[in-house]
């Protein structure tokens, strides 16, 4: 019995048609499920952070606009994909608990500051240019609830990159101050947005697995490398540099080569040393804590009115 | 006392001819605000939307694969939640 | 839209997804923009600055709750309640620009508080920060969106047809606004000893902000036929509280009257001590780069 459904699995996976929420899965399958999505989605909600560290100081309403319908959106797609895994047995309770008791991690980027509103249009346009790279695979994932979300999530990251490179397109257009202040920005995000693909395939401990499951369809080194060539055109169009001077164009190839990240500085943000990781937890784990009353409030007087409809 | 709100199934009828369809779920402390919250999540407000939200404990699924083992020991208890399943245009109202 | 390439998707797309608050030339396209009649144009800027501060104001209040809300779906819809009153307000700057003969941002960035003439109920601070909590946030929330319904109910008889357009569109969402506020009271009031505490603490906090509301203005006076006299709101704006307040069992405050400063409050430019540092953090960065293009 066991071993044919196993198979089934396998054949289902294989030929690309989608594992859905009753299906026999493998606990390891459903595992992996859990802590990607999970991850995924802290990342969406701890990622409302270093955007929403400058609504209230948006220098046009315009923007001010922009920036909270986007910050909304990443709260939207956390509860997309917290969703998803509900659908696997796991309780957004739990993984919130999880992720404010450091037992879940979050994408590292996130533990990176913004320190000018520069940021805002360069995290929409590497960070969300990354994110895009590394999502549009998952909408052909072979877990059903997690490729739907992914589809809705992907669409509307598009145009949080376009909005981002549309902000650094009017700074660039601005005074030197403005364009000082982009390049200024890119210099500091770059980096970390090529280390978002993970560390390369040879230190990878998850890729072969989940690419045998279809959860994962690239392995971290063929997306950074599509990520640069990618971004190069976008920064010659914009008028920056990136701060790596191994960045040319072979033609052998066909491509571009580039320089690795600092996986030291990599493995320490992972592991809570860079600048805002506690900052990040904190302010989630307020947000969870200060809420406990109103959350339990609402319960309480469902559980009056529940009963006097049952009473009456 | 608990304080995590029950989940919700979403559907939505996008305009008038249409069956509603599964979009996908949300947690609410009662019906009237998981209606509330799926307007601001699902449908950004749009008017002339009908919005469904069912408990998902209220929902009876069946497995979407007639071959599917059923009734497996590992088949129905944990996967309670039907999130996400689309149903098609055609199946008639629940 | 092609999502292997990204640089594609960049040049390409819909507008429509920003769905709130970030574009509203489509809401009042077709809208006779001229001034009518025998309108005193100086008064209508005023009274438009009055209106769009209010909304400008509590919005950026309101904005403070993302990514602290109780729960996500509750971020959700602050941040959409927030953005609602977002695009209010730079509708009704923009009306008042039309006669002042500067744009939106110019009036939001480069006044000084005292040219700002919101009422003291949209700065305080309610909470997040330690002025208050989600209840006083919900407490400021009802106050306002019922009186401001009431407002927008008139102002869409308005001889400016701008208003009365702005009145229009603005009604759906602020009927939203207030519902959303009724539900929490309701639920807040009734819900635990604590919630029903924080609730009434709620309700204590802001009440002395509410004569404000209804006090009647000289720009008001000269605007007649234009602008609504808020005092006559005050009956139906009690009405809608004291329902709310009963099915939430909760007990309406006594204390409405927050003395003014040498006879003058919001409306007169005079704020109370928070709103200093609120426009401190809104408007530095647009100050701190003149010229720059956003």
């Amino acid at each position: 019995m066991a071993d044919d459904l196993e198979r089934r699995f396998e054949r289902t996976v294989q030929s690309e048609a989608r594992i859905e929420p009753r299906d026999w899965m493998p606990d390891g399958y459903r595992k992996t499920l859990i802590r990607q999505i999970a991850q995924h989605a802290h990342s969406e909600i701890i990622g409302m952070q270093p955007e929403g560290n400058w609504i209230s100081r948006a220098p046009s309403l315009r923007r001010k606009a922009i920036l909270l319908a986007k910050v909304q959106d990443e709260a939207g797609h956390g509860l997309y994909l917290y969703s998803a895994t509900e659908t696997l047995g796991a309780d957004r309770e739990d993984l919130t608990l999880k992720l404010i008791e450091g037992r879940q991690k979050y994408s590292s980027i996130f533990n990176y500051p913004t320190l000018t509103f520069a940021d805002v249009g360069v995290i929409g346009w590497l960070v969300d240019g990354a994110a895009i790279c590394n999502q549009v695979p998952l909408c052909r994932t072979s877990y059903g609830p997690y490729a739907r979300a992914m589809i809705r999530i992907c669409k509307e990251e598009s145009f949080h990159q376009r909005q981002g490179y549309e902000l650094l397109m009017t700074m660039m257009r601005g005074t030197q101050q403005q364009r000082d202040m982009v390049q200024d920005s890119v210099n500091r995000w770059w980096w970390p947005s090529l280390m978002m693909f993970g560390p390369p395939d040879a230190e990878s401990t998850n890729t072969e697995q989940s690419m045998a499951w279809r959860i994962k369809r690239d392995t971290n080194d063929e997306l950074r490398q599509k990520f640069v060539n990618m971004s190069m055109p976008q920064a010659e169009a914009l008028g920056v540099t990136f701060p790596d001077p191994e960045l040319r164009w072979n033609d052998e190839r066909g491509e571009y080569d580039f320089g690795q990240p600092d996986w030291d500085e990599f493995w320490q943000v992972v592991k809570g040393g860079g600048v805002c990781n506690e900052q990040r937890i904190a302010h989630r784990r307020k947000a969870h804590e200060d809420g406990a009353w109103v959350r339990e409030a609402a319960v309480a007087h469902a559980a009056k009115h529940a009963r006097k409809e049952g009473a009456a | 006392m608990s304080t995590s709100w029950p989940l919700w199934e979403v559907f939505v009828r996008g305009k008038r001819g249409l069956n509603h369809v599964h979009v996908g779920s949300l947690h609410a402390p009662d019906a009237e605000m998981a209606l509330r919250n799926a307007r601001d999540v699902y449908t950004r407000r749009n008017e002339g939307v009908s919005i469904w939200v069912v408990p998902a404990t209220e929902i009876t699924a069946s497995s979407p694969d007639e071959k599917d083992p059923f009734f497996a020991p590992a088949g129905d208890k944990v996967y309670r939640h039907p999130t996400f399943y689309v149903i098609p245009e055609d199946v008639p109202h629940l | 839209m092609s999502f292997d390439n990204a640089y594609e998707s960049l040049l390409g797309g819909e507008d429509a997804h920003w769905a709130f608050g970030t574009g509203f030339s489509e809401a009042l396209s077709g809208v006779n923009r001229e001034f009518p009649a025998g309108v005193d144009r100086e008064a209508l800027a005023a009274y438009c600055l009055m209106l769009g501060d209010d909304a400008l104001i509590f919005s950026q209040r309101l904005s403070e709750w993302c990514s602290r809300a109780p729960e996500l779906e509750e971020d959700i819809a602050l941040a959409n309640i927030a953005l609602d009153l977002l695009g209010q307000a730079r509708m009704l700057l923009t009306r008042a620009g039309e006669v002042l003969g500067r744009d939106e941002d110019a009036l939001a960035y480069l006044r000084d508080e005292r040219e700002f003439r919101n009422v003291h109920l949209a700065e305080i601070d309610c909470g997040p920060g330690p002025g208050g909590d989600f209840a006083a946030t919900i407490a400021r929330l009802l106050v306002f969106s019922s009186w401001r319904l009431a407002l927008f109910s008139r102002l869409r008889g308005s001889a400016d047809p701008v208003l009365a357009a702005i009145a229009e569109k603005g009604l759906k969402e602020l009927a939203y606004h207030r519902d959303h506020a009724a539900q929490w009271t309701v639920r807040l009031g009734d819900g635990t000893d604590e919630s029903h505490r924080r609730m009434q603490a709620g309700l204590e906090r802001v009440w002395p902000f509410v004569d404000e509301l209804f006090a009647t203005h000289a720009v008001e006076v000269t605007l007649t036929g234009v602008a609504v006299d808020p005092a006559s709101l005050r009956s139906e704006v009690d009405g809608v509280l004291e329902a709310v307040l009963n099915a939430a069992g909760l007990t309406r405050p006594t204390d409405t009257r927050a003395a003014r400063v040498a006879g003058m409050a919001g409306r007169d430019g005079v704020h109370t001590e928070a709103m200093g540092y609120l426009l401190a953090e809104m408007q530095h960065l647009h100050r701190s780069l003149p010229g720059a293009v956003w």
